[in-house]
Formats: structure tokens, C-alpha cells, sequence
């Protein structure tokens, strides 16, 4: 059983009316389980709907979309997975340790196992000292931190991820891309990774899905294919720029008239 | 080095205003003695502190009176304001029926109103003040947390979204904290505004053991020192009010400061 | 929605009156209800039918006569004060931004001026004048005038302060790049760039010279204005209880005009300016 199916699944926006979007059309895709996807693209491909699709934060217009063999709609009820947004989105009146709670305050957890929880996920991200702090008193990368360890507090198998490192400068990303692909490793948790970035996406995938806008649809999967064990030294490895490329190519090659881009580049 | 340096730009700040003060009393001080100004056109610095000084009980306790008044009606006010807001974010009709009223009542000068509801209740009873503070205090809480309840963090929304949250788990949780900073800040703005209509509400009869009914009394009659001293407590009373409510939303939303400041 | 409220308003009232008893009530042992008999609380008919008849037994105008002459003389009177206080309120605010020293001595008194009634020194100034000059006695509006200013004068010179400091540095810079004086900063950039905090002032300002109008006018009973009238119905007020209520409504109308006027300047002046993000 796949982690995610997406079937035939399309969606449009103000069907019918003048300023209708045909925001997704025709979209196929199955993550495995442990598997990391990363879903890139121009602006207005889709991702980010693609993605809020499968988080039941919105409905497909045709399609399917089953997590954990359910259907979105239950999978969400159930709590099967957790999200993480560009902003961090954390309470400003709640300290670190009271905002990873915060899905486990919903689900009704009593405090002492709440509490376990949460110290557990903050050793996880390596922020144990913070857990009294308040979420203006730290950088964004630690406040994406928190953001991540309340997304996994309650143990989902799924994490969703929108572009969750875009406000960071590029040293903290390379940086917490490091530490996003060791706590998943450690976690087995299944990723869809919503990016912008060409390198982000190959670093951190195990496939990188191409999608292309107007109308929004899969136009190329990249298999990585760099193990398991990636660090620093992955980053300049031949490889690893074989994939950057490739990816890069087949970005070009969604753009309309792109045949002479590609005798550009010979 | 840096000592002196930090002292000098102390000094930098510090100087100017007590400067100013000071010129200023002195002048004053000296335009009564020199053209010997009688002391019920307006007193002398040193008369007031004369009365200050020497009956410090009648001051306090008319301040007192005033500021329970106020008091009462900040917080009276405050709380039905914010209760308003929320059920009106529920309720829009209560919101249509309100504003309107709000806008009316920010134009007319509150001393009008007062003076009707002096009308409207005994002569013994410090109610009718009481209730024209929290009338005030009301809209303007009313307002401001109107404005920050339609403020919506979209991320936390969507966050709450995926975590399958009921609405009324979504309004415990985010939206009314995220009205808090709203509701300080508008307690902070009420509570000076609490003081003078507790203030101007004594000027329109009903008992007189306030501060509002003092100054008036004295600075209408003779004893323009004692007046001045009463005024002198009024301004501390206000002074209190709007130390207190900034400290308390220090204390109470602390991640303000960076916005305040900022 | 505004007459709905209006309606809903005076239904209360009736409601209230019918219901309400007559010497006042207690809740919970606080003497909370107010009193219903017709003396306290008159009937919302007998208000507005008040306003057609004269103002004395046997006189000839209509007392809404009386009380709309009063009231268009306290408008002239508030719109003259609230124009002073804003004037010089932007005026000593430009000083404080050129001057630093000017600021520092000056800011202090600004911020306490917002938290302390200053409205009680109104009989103060009242008595400054009256020593200035004998004539100046009999015109007791420059009286009402000088209050309002006062009162109009401190929230614009916050206001503009502010927005002449929180210029953005980068638009600062620019102007420093192409080499322009103060002054023509001042003018060109702050000044502009300082209206989204100003106009709102301007709204309190005018609200704040109508009180400081309106309570000069109570304290002296200055003829001819509309708190005059209010003193002296309210006087009558046991004899003919609707008639204090007819000052009222002029009262709340000489707001609701200076409401309407300084909510039409705000919107003139931010034309130009994008929508508030709220």
C-alpha cells in the first residue's frame, strides 16, 4: 500500500465563471512509504495545490486521493500526517514547548504524555534548551525547527512540506535540509517536499517530480538515486550535479517553446 | 571613557525637559511675585505646594474617589467591550447595530452625555459616572478588538485546518489570542480617557467628594492653590492609569515590544 | 444601518421607561437602574415635539431655533480652535523633528499631556484671561477658543512627530544622495510621507476641540453657544425635563459635524494614499 495515491485527479477554480483556473489537470502519483518526494516547479504549476490536496485542505475537482489507503478526508480527521508552511506559524504567546503540543492539546493527550512528547521531538531537533523559550526570541531557522517538531509530535507517517525553508538565508537552508533528511531518516516518516529550489529538491529527494503550469501538470520524475547516507560532501559530488541538471533541464523543457533552449545549451 | 560618555548622553537626554520644567515654574514663580498677581487669578508655584503639603489626606482622598470611578468603568468596560467583539464576530447584526452607535457616541462630546445621565440617576450615587466611563472604555475596547478578530494568520489557519479543529477549538486557540495584543493596546488608550470623563462626569452636580467636582469648585472660587494642588492629583491619577496599563500589556503580550519599538 | 440604531436606541428607552421603576432600582444591591418617572427620563415623543415649540412660555422661536443658532455658533467657534490647534501642533512637531534638543526638552510634556486630564484647566485659563484685560472678560469665546486649542493642539503634534520621524531610511538616503537641504526634505518627503499618521490625528484633534469647546462654554456660560444652553435647561430640568434634551440633541449634532468634517478632510488627504491593510 502506497503512502499517497493520487489518481486522475484534477482541480479547477471557480468552475464555470469568468475567471475560471484550471489549476490542475490529469495528475498521477504515488509515494511509497519512507520514500521523500520533491514536487518542483515555476509558479502557478500547481505544487502547492497538489500538495494541499492531498492534506484535504482543499477537495479535487475529479480524482482520488487516498493516504494510507483512506481517503484524504479521513487521513486529515485522523490526524495521519503533519504540516509544515513557509511561515512557521507558531503561537507568539506560546512557549516551544507548548506550541509542539499544540496537536497533541487537540487530540486530548494529558499533560504528562504531552509533556514526554515534546521533549522528545525537541531532542529530536536539537533545541532542548529552548523549551521555555518564547518564539520571538529565536531565528527562523530555529523557529522552522520548532515548526517541524510539532508537525511530527504526533508521529505521522506523512510529513507535507511547503517550501518550508524559503524565508531562510542559504546557509541556514543547506543547514537545515542536513537536518530535516536526518530526522526523517531516523523517523522512516514519508515526505512530500513542496521547493523552488533546484538543489534543495535533489539534496533532500529520493524522486524529484517536475510540474509545469497552465494547466498545472507532471511533466518529468527524476530519480535521484544518491543513497540514503547524503551529507556535505553529496552537495559537490558529480552526481549530484548530473541530477541538478537534469532536473534543470527538464524545468527548460516545460517552458512553451523550449526546443531552441535546448539546442542552446549544446 | 565610557562612563563619562555614557553619563554625558544621560545628561543629553534627561536635561532638556527638566530644563524646560523648571524655567518654566520659575518664571511662573517670578510673573505672580514680580506684577503680584493675586492669588485667585492664579496661584504661585510655592502656594501649591503650600497646599499639597500641608492637607496631603483631602487631595488623596478625592483622588481615590475618582479613580475607583474610573477604574470600575475600565474594566467594566473593557470586558463587555471585548465580549461584544466576539459575539459580534459570531453575530454580525450585533456589529451593525453597535458601530453606528460608536461612531455617534466618539463624535458627541462625552460631557453631554454625562450630563444626561446625571439626569438620569440620584444625587448620592457615583453610578451614573461609573457608567459613563464604561461606556466610553466600551466602544473604543469594542472597536479594537472588532478590527483584531477580522486580523486572520493565514498560516495558522491552515495549520488548525489540517489539524481538523473544530471552530470553536480554533477560536480558544488563535483568534482570540491573536485579539489580545489588540485588546492592551486599546485598554492602554482607554485608560487615560477613563480618567477624565471620571473627571468631567463630577462637573455636572451629584456628590461632591471627587476630584472632578473639587476643581472645579476651587478653581471657580478663591482657593486657586488648593485647585491646583487637586489638579496636580488628577494628574498623577491619570499618570498611574496609563502606567499601569502599559506595564500590564508589557506583562500580558510581551511580543509587542519588538512591534512597538520597531 | 445608522437610523436602525437610532430606532433600536429609543426602543431601549421606551422599553426601559415602561418597564423601569419610577425612583431608580437596585441590582444586586447596587443602585444600578436609573430612574424611569418623566422628570428623570422624558418620553421619546415628548422630546421631539419639544423641539417645535418655543423656547419660553409666550416667546416666538421655536426653541430647535434656538438650539440650531447655538449650536452653528459653537461649530464656528470648535472649527476656528480645532484649525489653531492643528496648525500649531504641526508646527512645534517640525520643530521637534529639526531641533533634537527642542524634542527632548518638549517630548516628555507631549506624552503627559495624553495621560492627564487637562481638560479640568480650563477655568484656568479662564481666569489667566480674565486678569489679562477687563474687555476680554466679556468675550468669553476666545475663552472656549484657547481650550479647544489646547486640547486640539497635542494630538496632532504627537501624531506629526511620529510620522515625520518614521520616514522610511531608505527614502532618507535617496534625498541625502541628490544632495537636498532639510527643509526641502521636509517638505518634498516627511511631510508627505508623515499624512497616514497625521489624518487620523486630525480626527481626534476636532473631536477634542468640540469637548474643550463645549466645557469652556458649560464652565462660563458663554452666550450664545450651545453649552450655554445646556447649562441653563438643565437648570430647568425639573420643571421641563424635555427641554435639557433639546441642548442634547444639538450638542450631538455639533459632534456628528465636526465628525463628518474631519472624516471628510482625512479622506482627501489619503486619497492618494494606498488602502489601509486592515
Amino acid at each position: 500500500m502506497e503512502a499517497v495515491r493520487v489518481a486522475g485527479v484534477s482541480k479547477v477554480f471557480n468552475q464555470g465563471a469568468v475567471n475560471q483556473v484550471d489549476a490542475l489537470v490529469d495528475i498521477d502519483l504515488d509515494v511509497r512509504k519512507g520514500e521523500f518526494v520533491s514536487l518542483i516547479g515555476p509558479s502557478g504549476c500547481g505544487k502547492s495545490t497538489l500538495l494541499r490536496l492531498i492534506a484535504d485542505l482543499i477537495q479535487p475537482t475529479t480524482g482520488e486521493v487516498t493516504v494510507n489507503g483512506k481517503t484524504a478526508h479521513q487521513a486529515r480527521l485522523d490526524q495521519d500526517y503533519g504540516m509544515a508552511f513557509q511561515q512557521s506559524g507558531l503561537f507568539d504567546w506560546r512557549t516551544v514547548e507548548r506550541n509542539i503540543e499544540l496537536p497533541l492539546e487537540l487530540k486530548g493527550w494529558d499533560k504528562p504524555k504531552r509533556r514526554a512528547r515534546s521533549a522528545e521531538m525537541l531532542t529530536l531537533v536539537k533545541l532542548t534548551e529552548f523549551s521555555q523559550h518564547m518564539p520571538w526570541q529565536l531565528s527562523g531557522g530555529m523557529q522552522q525547527r520548532v515548526a517541524i517538531a510539532r508537525a511530527l509530535a504526533a508521529h505521522p507517517e506523512l510529513l507535507l512540506m511547503d517550501e518550508p525553508f524559503g524565508a531562510l538565508d542559504e546557509m541556514t537552508r543547506e543547514h537545515m535540509q542536513a537536518e530535516l533528511l536526518r530526522i526523517c531518516r531516523e523517523t522512516g516518516t514519508t515526505v512530500v517536499f513542496v521547493t523552488h529550489s533546484i538543489p534543495e529538491a535533489v539534496y533532500l529527494a529520493d524522486r524529484v517530480v517536475v510540474m509545469s503550469p497552465r494547466p498545472g501538470r507532471i511533466t518529468a520524475t527524476v530519480d535521484v538515486g544518491l543513497g540514503r547516507d547524503r551529507n556535505e560532501l553529496t552537495r559537490e559530488a558529480t552526481e549530484f550535479y548530473d541530477r541538478v541538471t537534469e532536473v534543470r533541464e527538464a524545468l527548460r523543457g516545460t517552458h512553451v517553446g523550449d526546443v531552441v533552449a535546448g539546442l542552446e545549451d549544446r | 571613557m565610557k562612563f563619562t560618555a555614557r553619563v554625558r548622553s544621560s545628561l543629553a537626554v534627561i536635561l532638556p525637559p527638566i530644563v524646560l520644567g523648571v524655567v518654566f515654574i520659575a518664571l511662573w514663580q517670578a510673573w505672580v511675585e514680580i506684577k503680584d498677581v493675586q492669588p485667585f487669578v492664579i496661584p504661585k508655584p510655592s502656594a501649591i505646594i503650600d497646599a499639597l503639603r500641608e492637607d496631603p489626606d483631602l487631595v488623596v482622598k478625592a483622588s481615590v474617589v475618582t479613580g475607583v470611578n474610573a477604574l470600575v468603568g475600565l474594566v467594566l468596560g473593557s470586558v463587555i467591550g471585548f465580549v461584544a467583539a466576539v459575539l459580534t464576530n459570531r453575530y454580525r447584526l450585533i456589529g451593525d447595530l453597535v458601530n453606528p452607535l460608536a461612531v455617534t457616541v466618539a463624535a458627541v462630546p462625552a460631557v453631554v452625555i454625562v450630563g444626561v445621565l446625571n439626569n438620569m440617576y440620584a444625587l448620592d450615587s457615583q453610578i451614573g459616572r461609573r457608567l459613563m466611563v464604561t461606556i466610553a472604555v466600551f466602544f473604543i475596547v469594542f472597536v479594537q478588538v472588532a478590527k483584531g478578530l477580522r486580523h486572520n494568520n493565514p498560516t495558522q489557519m491552515e495549520l488548525m485546518d489540517s489539524y481538523a479543529a473544530t471552530p470553536r477549538q480554533v477560536l480558544l486557540r488563535v483568534r482570540i489570542p491573536n485579539t489580545m495584543p489588540f485588546l492592551f493596546t486599546a485598554i492602554r488608550t482607554a485608560a487615560p480617557i477613563a480618567v477624565i470623563i471620571a473627571l468631567v462626569s463630577e462637573y455636572f452636580g451629584g456628590t461632591q467628594d471627587g476630584l472632578g467636582s473639587k476643581i472645579s469648585g476651587t478653581l471657580n472660587g478663591s482657593n486657586k492653590a488648593l485647585g491646583f494642588a487637586y489638579v496636580v492629583g488628577g494628574s498623577i491619577v491619570g499618570l498611574l492609569f496609563f502606567a499601569g496599563s502599559s506595564l500590564l500589556e508589557y506583562l500580558v503580550v510581551p511580543w509587542q515590544r519588538r512591534r512597538v519599538h520597531g | 444601518m445608522f437610523p436602525l440604531a437610532f430606532v433600536f436606541v429609543a426602543g431601549l428607552w421606551e422599553a426601559y421607561k415602561s418597564v423601569g421603576p419610577e425612583a431608580g432600582g437596585k441590582v444586586l444591591g447596587i443602585r444600578l437602574l436609573p430612574r424611569t418617572a418623566d422628570r428623570a427620563m422624558p418620553h421619546v415623543w415628548d422630546m421631539t415635539s419639544r423641539l417645535g415649540r418655543p423656547e419660553v412660555r409666550g416667546g416666538t422661536e421655536a426653541i430647535w431655533q434656538v438650539v440650531a443658532a447655538a449650536t452653528w455658533y459653537s461649530f464656528r467657534v470648535a472649527l476656528v480652535a480645532f484649525v489653531i490647534g492643528a496648525l500649531l501642533g504641526v508646527g512645534v512637531a517640525v520643530l521637534m523633528a529639526r531641533f533634537k534638543v527642542v524634542e527632548r526638552a518638549v517630548m516628555p510634556y507631549l506624552i503627559v499631556s495624553q495621560t492627564v486630564p487637562i481638560i479640568v484647566l480650563g477655568p484656568l485659563i479662564i481666569g489667566l484671561m480674565a486678569y489679562g484685560s477687563r474687555d476680554l472678560v466679556s468675550k468669553t469665546w476666545i475663552a472656549a477658543i484657547i481650550l479647544g486649542v489646547f486640547l486640539a493642539f497635542f494630538p496632532v503634534a504627537v501624531a506629526t512627530l511620529r510620522g515625520l520621524q518614521s520616514t522610511p531610511p531608505a527614502s532618507l538616503e535617496l534625498m541625502e544622495s541628490l544632495a537636498a537641504p532639510w527643509w526641502r526634505t521636509l517638505v518634498k518627503l516627511r511631510f508627505p510621507a508623515a499624512i497616514p499618521f497625521i489624518a487620523p490625528a486630525l480626527r481626534l484633534a476636532g473631536a477634542a476641540a468640540v469637548v474643550g469647546v463645549v466645557v469652556a462654554e458649560i464652565s462660563l456660560g458663554v452666550p450664545g453657544g450651545v453649552g450655554r444652553l445646556i447649562l441653563s435647561y438643565g437648570q430647568d430640568a425639573s420643571s421641563d425635563p424635555p427641554k435639557l434634551y433639546t441642548a442634547v440633541f444639538g450638542a450631538a449634532v455639533l459632534g456628528l459635524a465636526m465628525a463628518l468634517l474631519v472624516v471628510a478632510i482625512d479622506r482627501q488627504l489619503m486619497r492618494r494614499h494606498p488602502p489601509e491593510a486592515t
